[in-house]
């Protein structure tokens, strides 16, 4: 395969994560606006800087409220990040890629594309939003559907899955760092009603506000969260799932080239942070400095990926 | 009046279903025209969701467009194109011993069939090629012979595309969607499979593998200028259909004298390139330096028989329509019979008498532009308007040797479907041609072009042409 081929898989697969990703974050902050409107902290700021455009989004003179928000993150066209920036990214990689797609997946991403781009021809209003993001949401996950139904577990496959659990380590990574004080074991904040609400947020914004509840029989706690998200493999959004998807597609394509890629190794000292730990561990060693760093690293395993597979544009 | 003047190959004048169509007309007959125009829009949503588009130059909002499709298919019967079959086999082989020729011993210049000038003076002559032997003595592997027809039995090749003709996936993919559609008629007629073509191309091109070829499999990839061209959906197509690479110049680099491509494991020598690239952009050492398309020093490789390019360089001093004119000679001269397909008579401006005749019957003539393709810089008198005409008479005389002239052809129409019903409307038809050091394969059928305004005879896509599925009875 090409490694340009294979630079275009992973991608495709990264831009297709980060549209989803964008979904879940306006999803948690219009159900925060809703539900506390009028009490004063703003939880698009937060949104917006998890989305990682805060620059761009004040460069562009725009306000941290709903309308403007939305419109940014879901179809800004100067915004690189904007889920139609994203899924029209990811369409032109698979376009660049086609033939290493079956036919389904090719037309599903084509199909997402249309819809989404038909969806937002307009701009969405709080009226629009939840059948927009709706559509956004269905559509991205029959591309994802059609990869698992019908391609084959080859090198292709690896470089798909990769694409998709960088973009989502990096994504709950930030989510954690965003809100990381509230998740600091403070005993003057714990239990406050607004520590309950940013908790909700940050649950929801991994789409894991029930199975949370549902392992943890309705207890919410700082500590249970970040434990959750961190370092529970159970749980599909987790860093911990994630980097065992990364070290295990590695693994695949070890096999597959009969060779070792220093990339594995990166992975390896990844997963290793969080396998075998405590999340009282992660909090004394500083919760904030251990986010850092795993976004950066995962960012460094990343750029492995592509020199190892010789990734070019 | 429509009628008389030119021929309707699915109704004779009486408005009775002609042979090949009979079986198709009477099943139209029980269909519910509404029915039928909802399939029409079912057919855009089909091309739309697969990617079936293509990009038009100096169009920058509308950068993907659907190429129309008509539903009503263009019906061929066996012995029509039993004679059809003939005539290209012919004109293929021919122009492949002219290629051999004109880039060797030039014995058809010698005996003075075809003047030096025409050749000397020509830039689709690569002089680069003088003396070159492409692998398995192929130079057009992939060639797209427009034809047109007039009357019953009046066929006449219109242009021999043998550079890098495009098309092709619409062939196949016009197909894919009558059978989707219509699978019933295709239960009633016996319409032959215009599948095999990926298949055919793949075993054409692994045919012609370069000396440097060892192994038991060779690798084949598709040169693509990039998702930006307006063809990359049948590139993508074809590499796809042929379980071969699909590759842009950044991708290839040359190692050891061979081409190769870089793939996640390292560099992988290519055998066979079936480029999607103009000669010109090919190689930026030995043709245009500012090529960004091309792969430096890959011509060199070539005629070191490092790898083949298909199709071969140079191919286009076949094609040119300057040396059209020869056609009947070049046939004659390397098969020793004369030509069955007729070539449409053609003034050659470059020859003061027949620019005289030309400049004197503009307004019946159509004039092209000797290096042009796509119907841009050309003039379709009868239609043009008298300020139109001025204007080109003036290019005309400025550069005389630029352009040919032939008569307005009588373009054979098919009927499409219409919100008022079926309405005829000019066509022409390019088969698709493969060549083999073993055989020459032309696939039953091909993509028919149809001028969907009323009354217009260009059809190519970039100026309001639609397509329609070809289909070629059996026996």
């Amino acid at each position: 395969m090409l490694g340009r081929t294979a630079g275009g898989l992973f991608w495709m697969f990264r831009y297709l994560e980060r549209a989803e990703n964008t979904t879940r974050l306006l999803e948690a902050g219009w159900r925060i606006a809703l539900t506390r409107a009028g009490q004063g902290t703003n939880e698009w700021e937060s949104v917006i800087i998890t989305a990682g455009v805060r620059g761009p989004f004040e460069a562009a003179g725009l306000d941290y409220e709903a309308g403007d928000v939305i419109n940014f993150l879901i179809r800004n066209p100067n915004n690189p990040s904007s889920i139609m920036s994203c899924v029209a990214a990811a369409r032109t990689n698979a376009r660049m890629v086609r033939t290493a797609l079956s036919s389904e997946v090719w037309e599903a991403v084509n199909e997402c594309w249309m819809a989404v781009k038909a969806v937002l021809t307009r701009p969405v209003t709080e009226k629009t939003l939840a059948d927009v993001l709706s559509t956004i949401r269905t559509t991205a996950a029959v591309v994802r559907g059609a990869l698992h139904g019908t391609m084959l577990r080859n090198e292709i496959y690896n470089f798909c899955r990769m694409g998709t659990f960088v973009e989502r380590a990096d994504n709950t990574a930030r989510i954690l760092d965003v809100k990381y004080y509230v998740l600091l074991p403070t005993a003057a904040f714990v239990g406050t009603a607004v520590d309950n609400t940013q908790w909700e947020t940050i649950l929801r914004s991994v789409s894991a506000e029930r199975s949370y509840s549902w392992l943890n029989g309705g207890e919410t706690s700082a500590a249970g969260i970040a434990e959750f998200l961190i370092l529970d493999r159970r749980m599909p959004r987790s860093i911990a799932f994630c980097l065992s998807k990364m070290r295990e597609n590695l693994g695949h394509l070890e096999s597959e080239y009969g060779a070792r890629q220093p990339s594995q190794d990166l992975a390896d000292a990844l997963v290793a942070r969080v396998s075998g730990r405590k999340i009282e561990d992660v909090f004394d060693k500083g919760f904030h400095e251990f986010l850092e760093d795993t976004i950066q690293d995962i960012a460094g395993l990343a750029g492995r990926i592509e020199t190892d597979f010789r990734f070019y544009t | 009046m429509e009628n008389k003047r030119f021929f309707n190959e699915m109704f004779t004048e009486e408005a009775a279903a002609r042979a090949p169509y009979e079986a198709y007309a009477q099943w139209f007959e029980g269909e519910n025209p509404r029915d039928l125009r909802a399939k029409s829009d079912e057919a855009e949503a089909f091309f739309r969701r697969i990617g079936i588009t293509f990009n038009v130059y100096g169009q920058k909002d509308a950068d993907e467009r659907l190429i129309p499709f008509d539903i009503v298919p263009r019906i061929i019967s066996a012995l029509e194109w039993a004679r059809l079959e003939k005539g290209i086999q012919q004109r293929v082989r021919a122009i492949n011993a002219f290629l051999h020729d004109i880039y060797h011993r030039q014995e058809i210049i010698r005996a003075g069939r075809v003047p030096k000038e025409i050749i000397a003076q020509n830039e689709a002559f690569l002089p680069q090629m003088v003396g070159v032997n492409p692998p398995g003595g192929v130079y057009t592997h992939i060639v797209g012979t427009d034809l047109v027809r007039t009357g019953e039995n009046e066929f006449f090749v219109l242009e021999d595309n043998a550079r890098t003709p495009s098309g092709v996936s619409y062939m196949l993919e016009n197909r894919e969607t009558m059978l989707q559609m219509f699978p019933e008629l295709f239960t009633r007629l016996n319409v032959r499979p215009v599948s095999n073509y990926p298949r055919d191309l793949r075993r054409s091109l692994a045919d012609c593998v370069p000396p440097a070829f060892k192994g038991n499999k060779p690798v084949i990839a598709v040169l693509t200028p990039g998702i930006h061209n307006s063809a990359y959906f049948e590139h993508a197509f074809l590499a796809d259909q042929m379980g071969a690479e699909l590759v842009e110049a950044v991708d290839l680099q040359i190692h050891d004298g061979r081409v190769c491509m870089r793939t996640t494991r390292g560099y992988e020598p290519i055998d066979v390139l079936y480029r999607r690239v103009d000669d010109a952009f090919l190689d930026p050492l030995n043709f245009r330096p500012d090529s960004l398309l091309g792969v430096p020093g890959i011509f060199d490789v070539y005629r070191a028989g490092g790898i083949t390019i298909a199709n071969a360089p140079g191919t286009g001093i076949a094609d040119d329509k300057a040396l059209y004119s020869y056609m009947p000679d070049i046939v004659e001269f390397y098969t020793g019979e004369k030509a069955i397909l007729q070539n449409v008579p053609t003034w050659r401006c470059s020859e003061p008498e027949s620019l005289k005749h030309v400049l004197a019957n503009l307004k019946d003539l159509v004039v092209k532009e000797v290096h042009g393709s796509g119907g841009y810089g050309m003039l379709v008198g009868p239609a043009a308007s008298k300020r139109e005409l001025q204007a080109f008479e003036k290019k005309l005389r400025a550069k005389p040797s630029n352009y040919i002239a032939q008569p307005t052809l009588a373009l054979s129409t098919v009927p499409i479907l219409t919100k008022k019903g079926l309405a005829p409307r000019h066509v022409d038809l390019r088969p698709y041609v493969l060549v083999s050091p073993k055989q020459i394969t032309i696939t039953p059928g091909g993509l028919t072009r149809v001028a969907l305004k009323e009354g217009s005879l260009v059809v190519n896509s970039s100026q309001g042409g639609g397509t329609k599925d070809t289909w070629v009875l059996g026996e």
